[in-house]
């Protein structure tokens, strides 16, 4: 029989290091394609555009995956 | 009280009903109602002035604990929060690139314009316009007798007007050092990320036009 038992806020934290981790790897990559995006388009190359605006709203959806999961463990009863 | 066990069963032995209320959770009487099931969190080390556990204080006072680990954990539980909110952000700069892009062409073509004309402007020469808005400043260099070039007076760095030096060949900004070829435009030195925009000139007579704009990214 498999219990459910919350999380101590020792093991919390530590969920949360692990999912700033990741966040912090996607944000990152999100800056990093802000940046080469508004260079491709002030140089006037279109063609990376909406690709890039696609591969960030990933990026964004993941993390809001996270941010999902964050607020469930803050709510789990205890 | 009687000590015998064949009489603590009867009637007149039975708990007191305020001691068996609801309120002290069906316990004896003699163990504190909260026994089982204290009022405060185990791992909240801080107590508040009120007494009241604290999910049940209002928030300002859960967002800045007192003790260190519920300190160490709201500090980065709100640092991935923030950050999300910074996805957000890049994710609606991606989304804006696209729709300036789109307004962009919506905008169409850049007009021809008379710029100038071929006798005002000797070899070695140089003449700042504005093409294709009022805003743009342009610089056109007469190289050779045959030979003009154009380009965007904005520096691709930081938007400063670039000097042109038609004896050395080069453009230079003198904000940061940037240094263009004249002939093509390209960076060459400094920190410019791109080549200047060209602009697309024809001579029609003695009379020079600008005919539109040429945006590079290497």
């Amino acid at each position: 029989m498999s219990m459910n038992r919350p999380f101590t806020r020792e093991q919390r934290t530590t969920v949360v290091y692990g999912m700033l981790a990741f966040i912090l790897i996607l944000v990152i990559l999100q800056l990093w394609l802000l940046v080469a995006t508004m260079n491709a388009y002030l140089g006037g190359d279109e063609r990376v555009i909406w690709p890039a605006a696609g591969a960030s709203i990933f990026c964004l959806l993941l993390n809001a995956g996270l941010l999902r999961y964050l607020y469930k463990l803050e709510h789990v009863k205890r | 009280m009687t000590d015998d066990p064949a009489q603590s069963n009867a009637p007149s032995a039975q708990v007191d009903e305020r001691l068996s209320s609801p309120a002290r959770e069906g316990l004896t009487g003699t163990t504190p109602a909260d026994a089982y099931s204290p009022p405060h969190d185990p791992e909240q080390i801080t107590r508040a002035p009120d007494g009241r556990p604290m999910d049940r204080q209002p928030q300002w006072r859960r967002d800045f604990p007192i003790d260190w680990p519920q300190d160490h954990y709201v500090a980065r539980r709100d640092f991935a929060k923030f950050l999300c909110l910074t996805s957000l952000a890049f994710a609606a700069g991606q989304v804006w690139i696209g729709f300036q892009n789109i307004w962009r062409h919506h905008r169409g073509a850049p007009p021809v314009a008379k710029i100038g004309t071929l006798s005002a402007l000797p070899v070695g020469g140089t003449l700042v316009f504005r093409y294709p808005g009022p805003h743009d400043d342009c610089i056109l260099v007469r190289t050779a007798q045959e030979k003009l070039v154009a380009y965007s007076q904005k520096c691709t760095h930081l938007s400063c007007a670039v000097i042109p030096d038609p004896a050395k060949g080069v453009i230079r900004c003198p904000c940061h050092e940037g240094l263009f070829d004249l002939n093509t435009g390209r960076n060459i030195a400094g920190p410019p990320p791109r080549p200047l925009p060209r602009i697309d000139i024809s001579i029609r007579g003695d009379e020079i036009y600008a005919t539109g704009v040429e945006r590079r990214t290497i």
